[in-house]
């Protein structure tokens, strides 16, 4: 029978590893592409500080993108390592992006990062900023087919179960390529990794202008930041992940479940800002309503309706006893490879293959499972609703508080007036919410998927690898020792550079020696 | 014409092939890294050497990793069943090398960034283990290879894996371990005594000297371990179908000592790859003591590719056997993707592969030539 405790520490791990590489993935995503453009105005204009911004915000990048690096080897290897089921059933179309991923963006990344800190003086300043931005494009690149592969795990498209080979094959590779889900993820997890880096640069840009350090360098950092930043949170808002989730009904499962949304509600459906969502009784108390606005996300439409949770496990069970008729057929074919009434049998019910293997979670051959395992079954489909709940509303807490930093910074710098001290302190107290809003984000779209592994295809608690839990325990703890000095580090280091401050040439130290007040004074206070 | 390279059967052996390219590549690209690492403490012992040599790597090393990421990948998408297997079975020693290989990146990057010797000297170790420990244990992977491993399949091809890591470090794999090891310390040396500058040179050519001379001899004992029949030997005695579909339970294999050297004998024109090598380590050994370090990274390179592809010939079409139940095991013929992943993948690599060829020669160009004290002294904070 399935070992659940194997299952746990096998979720426990991947959700460890991911989530703590996702920490340095958008600051990468982000800083990347603001560096190139910081290094684009170098090269226009050759005004020095440029150079030296792309420089200082390079050091910052460095310093990240080494743990982003080392942490994304453990990606890799991971599903075959802790999830070779999983692998074996899906490699077929999971691995192809994986495998272009690494073809086609990190290779571009990783050649050309080391240019980008060796080069400077081997390469003319237009061959810099040509490295500077495919090493850009192939970190945005990677964000792209990884989350291609992701998309399919939360809507497999363009693929089917062959019987012969016991997995799930590639039927189109272009839907898979264009999958709506994936393509809606992108956009929002590459903008989140700008907001990300905006947020950064406003930060430490702040903390430059409180200082009265840098004042130069970081006032056009922040200028930068500010603009990037509120472009990106509201690419971010706009342009939700949630876009997707009308798609397929483990999709609209999750929605129903972040809204704890526990029956149909007549078109536009309210949105729940506040409440507590009770698991044993299934509703959802003190629920404070904002009318229309969850039919207008969810659906973009003010006429279709948003299911509920309990209308969605009346069609999973539906689902269950057809895929029934689908493992049935597919065990008939197993003893006898040449029946071909099963194999027109498994044609017509192999949809809901993957919902008759639910049931393996209370009996082995759910050719066997009682009427009351179909409907605890059909329950499972379910994902935790309170954790749903409350870590999507944190992220969009974050994500508007963003919005409002952001849009009061850009408000200033373009009326070109003094900033004032609170800004730059919001500025820096704001710095950790994008990461809170993207590992929640991660943990909604990832946890709202449960049970299942890849959609309605095949249940997480089956995927994983046969080993003895000794091994979860002693990889756990070794990556969780691992990562954990290394966190210390890289943050000792990150607070180190920042306080040490940037190199200025001494051309730019000239200039600025000459003209101390600034031509724009965002700054209050003249440098130290 | 095309129609002929997207025949199953002829994707299949391009797969194979390219597994092989990937492999190679891994090893004499990012070989030269683990064994600067494996040679760090040895060959650099005051911190400017140390530094010289770590810059020697510094702006490629990353590049070079990506062959083993894209290893994975590849393996993932053309090979699921083997990605699935080896990785799993491999559970703790995979463990090893991935958490070996994570303290390279922030090694290289961080070191430098405090003058405090005992932060230095921590990740001198650091990369030392990053490069020396992965190096040992892929020859002991490719030993356990040889030798098969036990494993089955369920009839929902769930693959079960018997062993644990213990049953890996037999003495047959360990030795197959310092083959590997001794190899990317002679490639590490002869990129050293290439691109390095001073006494950093000349402690590389004489270690270089005897990690080639090493290679070539337990590159030829291991031969002889395959000949004696203890470094294992299977064979497919089913008729192949190369073009059915990819499940590992329809055919039946036997363990056969000596089955290695069957393609060998059938094609005598195959001895010339391991001929080469031993031959080109032995011309490698030539080299560094000829302090001709052009000639000797070459020669290297030629050895470390000679030797890896001697493993893939030896093993044809069989991957992984097991050991167990010797019928399971996965072959070129039954481990793949579908055709439709083969084609959309080969299509791929043919449009990426000859770009990121073309941008690494561009790259290495670039950063041509040597790294010497002063070098690494100018470029101050900018240098590793």
């Amino acid at each position: 029978m399935v070992d659940l405790l194997l299952v746990d520490l096998s979720r426990l791990q991947f959700a460890l590893t991911a989530l703590y590489h996702f920490l340095f993935v958008p600051l990468t995503l982000g800083l990347s592409i603001l560096i190139a453009m910081m290094e684009t105005v170098y090269v226009m204009t050759r005004r020095p500080i440029w150079r030296d911004m792309t420089k200082f915000w390079g050091v910052l990048f460095g310093i990240n993108f080494a743990l982003g690096v080392a942490t994304g080897i453990t990606m890799e290897f991971q599903f075959g390592m802790n999830w070779a089921f999983y692998s074996h059933y899906v490699g077929d179309v999971f691995g192809a992006p994986l495998a272009i991923e690494g073809l086609m963006a990190f290779f571009l990344e990783a050649t050309f990062v080391g240019l980008f800190f060796f080069g400077w003086d081997r390469l003319s300043a237009r061959a810099h900023l040509v490295v500077t931005w495919l090493m850009a494009l192939g970190t945005n690149f990677s964000a792209l087919w990884i989350l291609v592969a992701n998309g399919w795990m939360q809507n497999p498209v363009g693929s089917a179960f062959n019987v012969d080979t016991m997995r799930m094959e590639v039927t189109d590779f272009l839907a898979v390529i264009m999958n709506p889900v994936a393509q809606a993820k992108f956009v929002h997890t590459v903008s989140a990794g700008y907001v990300c880096a905006a947020a950064f640069v406003l930060g430490v840009s702040s903390w430059y202008m409180l200082k009265g350090r840098h004042v130069a360098l970081a006032k056009r950092s922040f200028v930068i930041a500010s603009a990037f930043g509120l472009a990106s949170t509201l690419s971010v808002i706009v342009l939700g992940d949630e876009s997707g989730y009308a798609l397929t009904d483990n999709q609209k499962m999750k929605l129903a479940a972040i809204e704890a949304m526990w029956k149909t509600e007549p078109p536009p459906a309210d949105f729940t800002a506040f409440g507590i969502p009770d698991l044993k009784e299934r509703v959802t108390r003190y629920a404070v309503h904002i009318p229309w606005a969850m039919g207008l996300i969810g659906t973009r439409s003010l006429d279709k309706p948003i299911e509920g949770i309990e209308e969605l496990v009346a069609k999973a069970e539906v689902r269950i006893r057809n895929g029934i008729l689908a493992y049935d057929a597919l065990e008939r074919i197993k003893a006898d490879r040449t029946d071909q009434a099963a194999r027109e049998a498994f044609a017509r019910s192999s949809a809901d293959l993957g919902y008759a293997l639910l049931l393996k979670r209370f009996v082995a051959d759910p050719r066997e499972a009682s009427e009351a395992q179909i409907k605890e079954a059909s329950w499972t489909t379910v994902p935790h609703v309170p954790s749903l709940f409350f870590t999507f509303r944190i992220m969009v807490l974050c994500a508007f508080v963003l919005l409002a930093v952001f849009a009061v910074a850009f408000w200033h710098t373009m009326r070109e007036e003094e900033a004032p001290r609170w800004l730059f302190r919001m500025a820096i107290i704001a710095m950790p919410l994008p990461w809170i809003a993207i590992e929640f984000g991660w943990f909604v779209a990832e946890v709202g998927r449960q049970p299942w592994i890849i959609d309605g295809v095949l249940p997480t608690f089956l995927a994983t690898s046969e080993l003895g839990v000794y091994n979860l325990f002693l990889t756990i703890a070794g990556f969780t020792l691992l990562y954990g000095v290394l966190a210390v580090i890289e943050v000792k280091l990150m607070l180190a550079a920042i306080r040490k401050g940037p190199d200025i040439s001494r051309e730019v130290e000239a200039m600025f020696a000459t003209t101390r007040a600034p031509a724009r004074p965002l700054a209050v206070q003249p440098a130290e | 014409m095309i129609d002929f390279l997207f025949d199953y059967a002829t994707l299949r052996v391009v797969w194979w092939l390219l597994l092989g390219l990937l492999l190679v590549g891994f090893a004499v690209t990012d070989g030269f890294d683990m064994g600067v690492g494996a040679l760090l403490p040895f060959v650099a012992r005051t911190d400017i050497e140390r530094r010289v040599a770590i810059n020697t790597i510094g702006p490629v090393w990353e590049g070079n990793q990506v062959w083993f990421i894209l290893g994975g990948g590849a393996i993932f998408a053309a090979w699921p069943a083997l990605y699935a297997l080896s990785f799993s079975g491999f559970y703790l020693a995979m463990f090893l090398v991935l958490a070996a290989l994570i303290l390279r990146p922030v090694g290289f990057k961080y070191r430098s960034k405090k003058e405090d010797p005992v932060w230095r000297a921590r990740w001198d170790w650091a990369l030392f283990i990053g490069g020396a420990v992965p190096a040992l244990i892929f020859g002991v992977a490719v030993g356990n290879t040889l030798r098969g491993v036990p494993f089955l399949f369920t009839g929902d091809l769930r693959p079960i894996y018997e062993g644990n890591l213990f049953g890996l470090l037999n003495l047959v794999a360990l030795y197959c371990g310092l083959v590997s090891l001794a190899m990317l310390v002679m490639h590490g040396a002869a990129w050293l005594a290439m691109k390095a500058d001073g006494v950093v040179v000349d402690r590389s050519r004489a270690i270089g000297t005897k990690a080639a001379l090493a290679t070539a001899a337990l590159f030829a004992g291991g031969g002889a371990l395959v000949w004696l029949g203890v470094l294992g030997g299977y064979r497919v005695t089913s008729p192949i179908d190369w073009v059915g579909p990819s499940n590992p339970l329809g055919k039946t294999v036997v363990a056969d000592a000596g089955a290695w050297l069957a393609n060998f004998r059938a094609y005598p024109l195959l001895w010339l790859v391991p001929a080469l090598g031993i031959a080109a380590p032995l011309a490698a050994a030539l080299g560094f003591l000829a302090n001709r370090p052009g000639w000797t990274f070459v020669a290297s390179k030629l050895g470390v590719a000679m030797i890896v592809t001697t493993v893939g010939v030896a093993m044809f079409p069989i991957l992984l056997p097991s050991s167990t139940h010797p019928g399971h095991s996965l072959a070129v013929f039954d481990a793949s993707s579908s055709r439709a992943t083969l084609r959309n993948m080969l299509v791929a690599t043919a449009i990426f592969m000859p770009l990121i060829l073309a941008y690494t020669a561009w790259v290495y160009r670039v950063l041509w030539g040597r790294v010497s004290e002063d070098s690494v002294k100018e470029a101050g904070s900018s240098a590793y």
